[in-house]
């Protein structure tokens, strides 16, 4: 949806994970975008993975034609359901292609956790580990005095990835959150519990066993996890394929990415070990990787087994074949984990099928009880999330406690809606130089506080401001005696300070009598004073905020006057 | 350390009241006390953790962390230490290899122990690259990519607007398994380079690896053995890359050996971390990894004796001790077997004896070897060249250049030159010599967004050569500094404003009736005064910005105008130009 918005005045893109940026293409190469887009190096390199896999499942099979008529309007109103509930078909596209996804990843900066990224002189933004997958991460948008935290897709549990950086989150004015667990139910350990019994179930009764997922991500833990319990549950024998065209990549990218990995991995990498088991499962035969069902596949394949593969939404890749092969068979289980997509749905098109359905989503993003947690940890002043946060969802209106609850109440933004944030910048950085530094002259004021009147030149560059000392104006040219009139104006308004403070009457007298003015004469008014200067013809009026001097066109005088007045009071 | 000398690195920065210091390394070409630093000069009696907020290693390479466990569990630190994963990795791995050669063949006694390796090792703190981190509030560091060897890093050191960048060791040009140093345009006030070739400027490496292969080649073929003394990490890898795909293309059969134990989990550490190599390794990694060798295996110490030709690489890389030393002694009677000293060596190494022409050498024992072998150097170390050095120079523009790990006299040259082009101060302190450069920090504050934009919306001056005068008031409060606006600033003090206004009697010749003089006065004015507001009101008078003008009728002489010029003290200068300008009378009109 992109008449709310246009991409091309977008100056920067910021990627939190590789979830979540599938519709790159889309934006890069369709909308004359011209910004920059930042991410990590794992989430861009696994980012790619999936988009290949995608573009690979998708073009495998080729449409000789596409329906388009349904999309009408008037058509598409006399539809079953859900089509006829499909918002904006007319907006839906063709999937991009591979020289579209190449394009797209090359125009992203890589960066790392903490690096701190200058944006236009005017912001910084820093990404932050979000414990969720590989090189995913929060970020935080922050200028001198204001700090926005964008936390997506996070996780506090311990998995692969390296874990969630709170502390940095601290101090936040607004706290964006979003991608919080679609299953706030489930338990992740429990659910890996329940997967690992459903599959040497049905594998003991002869079974084969269907895990439709994506190529990277939980799939590392689930083979961590079957790693450590297949010799247990006397599975040794049974062979585990994963399937994709990215499975080898996949595999091998996420041995290499050390540093984004939790400590423990971190440590096997220093031994040297690989930091994840599946290396030796493939050492051992154990696990076997193909780019696809077919080729060396056909002629390796036994069964009973275990095949992971996609796509998880089960409407294309090769996860479909075996849906047919396997679909008949009550001695099978499918065992959905990807908590992306309804297994329902997913399963409709197949039915009726004989194949047992397990659901065990492992969703590890934060549920509400450790939303509540972090806020109290991080105490930003104000948080923002989804409306759908902010009350309980529609299948269980009684689960109060299914629901952001903070102190303010969230604010929440809804589609298509512009939210204004709710602070307002009153300062920002500027920087004195040393030499305009060194000639200020810092007056006591109130004791603790002093105060220097500042004359400079502010320069401004890149969003940058710097105050430099005011150059010496020019010495006139000592040629040029004559001068017309006009050359004489004043260039530009040269502010004077503000003045404060009271005249003392007694000591005001005394100073005009040293500096010889002997006929001077007071006489007290409503207000104040006025104290005349019968000689001079001049008449100077003191009150308690202002002094009025009233002189004949005497410019010495009044300057001397002036300076004489001034002494006793404070600039600003 | 490493004050116009190569060997035990290690700088102590103090900038803006932080200390750090800059690599712990040991010097290969001494055996006694001054293998180490003097960590003395640091502090004399009190305790190191207190003085250093923190060290920073810059790479694996002993001469730049030799020292490290000596350094914080023998003489006492317990703050933290950084450096890259890599590093971190590969660190305790030398260490340990180095605490063997020193302890357990030379027989030493109080030396750092395995378990002081591990306790100072959990005191390390790993970084990523480019990753800023706040050692404490004021001071943080960042790591760039160096090059050299796998996890080689540059750091910048950076408090307030006061900043230093370190290079370590590092390589502007990629090799065939790292990439190349880089670092943005920083500005640092002072950047501490290495300098080890500091006079060379290197062919090309082409030509280099060409000359290489062929030397080696001719040696095989004629059944002779070569020696390659390298270090078991870095060069060793490069060059195996390189004769690995020599012996596929050519077909060869020769065995080439890699010895010592360390060889196969050096590899492995490249294949992990393969992320820090160059990007050519990186792209091709899921099909074929560089680091999976087929014409590459393990060395037995039995081999050394086999009969035909053998390729051997050996560590350490200086020939100062272990294996490379052994077979060394082995192979150099002969003149068909050659040696290959592919990398820098230090003073008082066999190896350094031998390069610089040294045929007859004294080994322990008083025993002479004679050395008939052919020995060849070839730079294969991946130093920065003079050419590189300028580079990186260029790229993050210092205000000064320290130069470091390197020989004094090449030094010297390198100065001179620095100096020439870039127009910076450049420094070579010795050993133990401080360098003290003077910083114009500037003062960050706050200025009031409210008073920044007035200033801002005025934009551009028609002449944007004249600089644009901006006024405001700076409030200093406990150790806060705040740049306000004037009325601001009253306004928050609790203070009210001063008047000070003036009204001056300017006398004007004026025959005429007043309304006529005033506008005589206004057209006058008008006529001068083109850039400001110069208004006729309806009640007679005129204002020229807020300075008011009134016209009354002099008392006593009706030829005689009074005009009453009223201005403020912000008005002074407007103000004081009025009067005198209206002093000189009006122009005559002109019909």
């Amino acid at each position: 949806q992109t008449e709310l918005l246009d991409l091309s005045t977008v100056d920067v893109i910021l990627i939190s994970n590789y979830h979540c940026m599938m519709a790159l293409p889309y934006i890069t190469e369709y909308t004359g975008f011209t910004g920059t887009v930042y991410a990590t190096e794992p989430t861009v390199q696994i980012g790619r993975l999936l988009m290949e896999e995608l573009v690979n499942s998708i073009e495998r099979v080729p449409k000789a034609q596409s329906a388009s008529m349904w999309k009408n309007k008037e058509v598409q109103r006399l539809l079953p359901a859900p089509l006829k509930d499909a918002v904006e078909v007319s907006m839906w596209r063709k999937c991009y292609t591979m020289p579209e996804v190449n394009a797209a990843l090359s125009k992203i900066q890589l960066v790392g956790y903490s690096q701190k990224i200058e944006l236009f002189g005017a912001v910084q933004v820093t990404p932050l580990s979000s414990g969720y997958a590989l090189g995913s991460s929060n970020w935080i948008i922050q200028s001198h005095y204001e700090k926005v935290s964008y936390v997506s897709g996070s996780s506090l549990l311990t998995t692969h990835p390296q874990p969630m950086d709170q502390a940095s989150l601290k101090n936040s004015d607004v706290l964006i959150l979003t991608g919080l667990t679609q299953i706030p139910t489930a338990n992740p350990d429990g659910m890996v519990g329940e997967f690992c019994s459903n599959l040497a179930m049905t594998v003991r009764n002869g079974g084969n066993v269907l895990v439709p997922c994506y190529p990277s991500g939980v799939i590392y833990d689930l083979l961590e996890c079957l790693y450590q319990y297949i010799d247990s549950a006397g599975l040794s024998n049974v062979p585990f394929y994963f399937i994709s065209p990215v499975a080898n990549s996949s595999l091998e990218f996420s041995q290499i990415f050390a540093e984004w990995l939790c400590h423990n991995k971190q440590t096997k990498v220093y031994l040297p070990e690989p930091p994840f088991p599946h290396a030796e499962l493939i050492q051992t035969n154990k696990l076997k990787h193909y780019p696809s069902i077919h080729g060396d596949f056909s002629n390796d394949f036994k069964q009973p087994c275990v095949v992971f593969t996609g796509h998880p939404s089960l409407r294309f890749g090769d996860v479909v074949h075996f849906m047919e092969l396997w679909g008949k068979s009550s001695l099978n289980t499918v065992i959905f984990t990807e908590p992306d997509f309804s297994y329902l749905d997913a399963l409709a098109p197949y039915q009726p099928l004989a194949m047992k359905c397990v659901y065990c989503p492992i969703d590890t993003r934060l549920n509400f009880i450790q939303v509540s947690k972090l806020l109290k940890e991080v105490q930003p002043l104000h948080v923002v999330c989804p409306e759908q946060y902010t009350q309980p969802p529609p299948t269980q209106s009684h689960r109060t406690d299914l629901m952001v609850d903070c102190q303010p109440p969230a604010m929440s933004y809804r589609r298509a809606e512009v939210l204004t944030l709710p602070y307002k910048r009153r300062y920002e950085k500027i920087e004195i130089m040393p030499d305009l530094a060194d000639s200020l002259v810092p007056l006591e004021i109130k004791p603790g506080i002093s105060l220097a009147t500042v004359s400079a030149v502010l320069h401004t560059k890149d969003n940058k401001h710097v105050l430099q000392l005011p150059p010496k104006p020019p010495q006139p040219p000592a040629s040029k005696k004559r001068k017309r009139v006009s050359d004489d104006v004043p260039e530009c308004k040269s502010l004077k300070p503000l003045l404060s403070g009271s005249i003392p009457m007694d000591q005001f007298v005394q100073t005009l009598e040293k500096h010889g003015f002997s006929d001077v004469k007071v006489e007290d008014t409503a207000k104040g004073h006025i104290v005349l200067l019968q000689e001079a013809e001049t008449l100077i009026q003191l009150e308690e905020d202002s002094t009025h001097i009233i002189c004949d066109n005497d410019e010495p005088l009044r300057v001397k006057l002036r300076d004489l007045v001034l002494k006793f009071l404070q600039k600003f | 350390g490493a004050g116009q000398d190569v060997g035990r690195s290690c700088i102590l920065v103090s900038i803006a009241g932080k200390n750090v210091m800059l690599d712990c390394g040991m010097h290969m070409g001494y055996n006694d006390d001054r293998r180490f630093p003097d960590f003395s000069y640091i502090t004399q009696n009190g305790r190191l953790t207190d003085f250093l907020d923190c060290v920073i290693i810059s790479h694996f390479h002993l001469d730049h962390c030799g020292a490290l466990p000596y350094f914080s569990e023998m003489v006492g630190y317990d703050g933290p230490i950084y450096m890259t994963h890599p590093t971190k990795a590969i660190c305790p791995i030398l260490l340990e290899d180095y605490r063997k050669i020193t302890v357990d063949k030379k027989g030493e006694t109080n030396f750092f122990t395995s378990q002081m390796i591990k306790d100072c090792m959990k005191k390390v703190v790993a970084v990523h690259l480019h990753q800023t981190v706040q050692v404490d509030e004021e001071l943080e560091i960042k790591a760039y990519y160096a090059g050299h060897v796998l996890g080689a890093a540059m750091f910048q050191i950076k408090v307030g607007c006061e900043s230093v960048v370190y290079t370590g060791d590092y390589n502007m040009t990629p090799d065939r398994h790292l990439g190349a140093a880089w670092i943005d345009k920083c500005r640092p006030d002072l950047l501490i380079s290495e300098s080890t070739y500091a006079t060379t400027i290197r062919d090309s490496k082409r030509c280099r690896e060409r000359d290489f292969l062929k030397k080696v080649h001719e040696t095989v073929e004629r059944g002779g053995k070569v020696l390659i003394p390298v270090f078991a990490l870095g060069r060793a890898q490069e060059l195996c890359i390189l004769l690995e795909t020599f012996w596929e293309r050519m077909n060869l059969k020769a065995p080439i050996y890699f010895s010592t134990g360390l060889t196969e989990k050096a590899n492995h550490y490249y294949k992990l971390f393969i992320t820090w190599t160059n990007q050519k390794i990186r792209k091709t990694f899921v099909q074929r990894n560089m680091f999976e060798f087929k014409h590459i295996k393990a060395f037995d110490r039995a081999f050394a004796d086999n009969p035909g030709p053998m390729v051997v690489f050996a560590t350490p890389g200086m020939l100062h001790a272990g294996q490379s030393l052994q077979i060394f002694r082995k192979w150099a009677g002969n003149e068909k077997n050659m040696v290959i000293m592919p990398g820098y060596c230090v003073q008082g190494t066999v190896g350094h004896k031998i390069l610089s022409g040294q045929r007859k050498l004294e080994m322990e024992g008083r025993q002479i070897l004679e050395v008939k072998m052919q020995v060849e150097y070839m730079s294969f170390s991946a130093h920065a060249d003079a050419k590189g050095i300028m580079q990186l120079i260029r790229q993050a523009e210092p205000r000064n250049v320290l130069l470091v790990h390197g020989e004094a006299k090449k030094m010297e040259f390198l100065k001179q030159k620095i100096e020439q082009e870039f127009h910076v101060s450049c420094y070579m302190p010795a050993n133990g010599e401080t360098t003290t450069i003077l910083t114009n920090p500037c003062i960050p504050v706050d200025i009031s967004l409210g008073l920044l934009k007035r200033e801002t919306a005025i934009g551009p001056l028609p002449d944007a050569k004249k600089p644009k005068l901006m006024h405001g008031t700076l409030l200093m409060k406990d150790n806060s500094f705040r740049l306000v606006s004037p009325e601001q600033a009253l306004k928050e003090l609790g203070l009210a404003e001063h008047q000070l206004r003036f009204t001056c009697r300017v006398h004007i010749q004026d025959p005429r009736k007043e309304h006529e003089t005033v506008l005589r006065v206004y057209n006058h004015l008008k006529g001068i005064l083109k850039d400001y507001s110069v208004q006729h009101l309806p009640d007679g008078s005129i204002t020229v910005e807020s300075i008011l003008i009134q016209a009354t009728a002099h008392s006593e002489d009706q030829g005689t105008k009074v005009l009453l010029v009223s201005w403020t003290y912000q008005d002074e200068e407007l103000g004081s130009y009025l009067t005198s300008l209206l002093k000189k009378g009006l122009p005559q009109s002109t019909p």
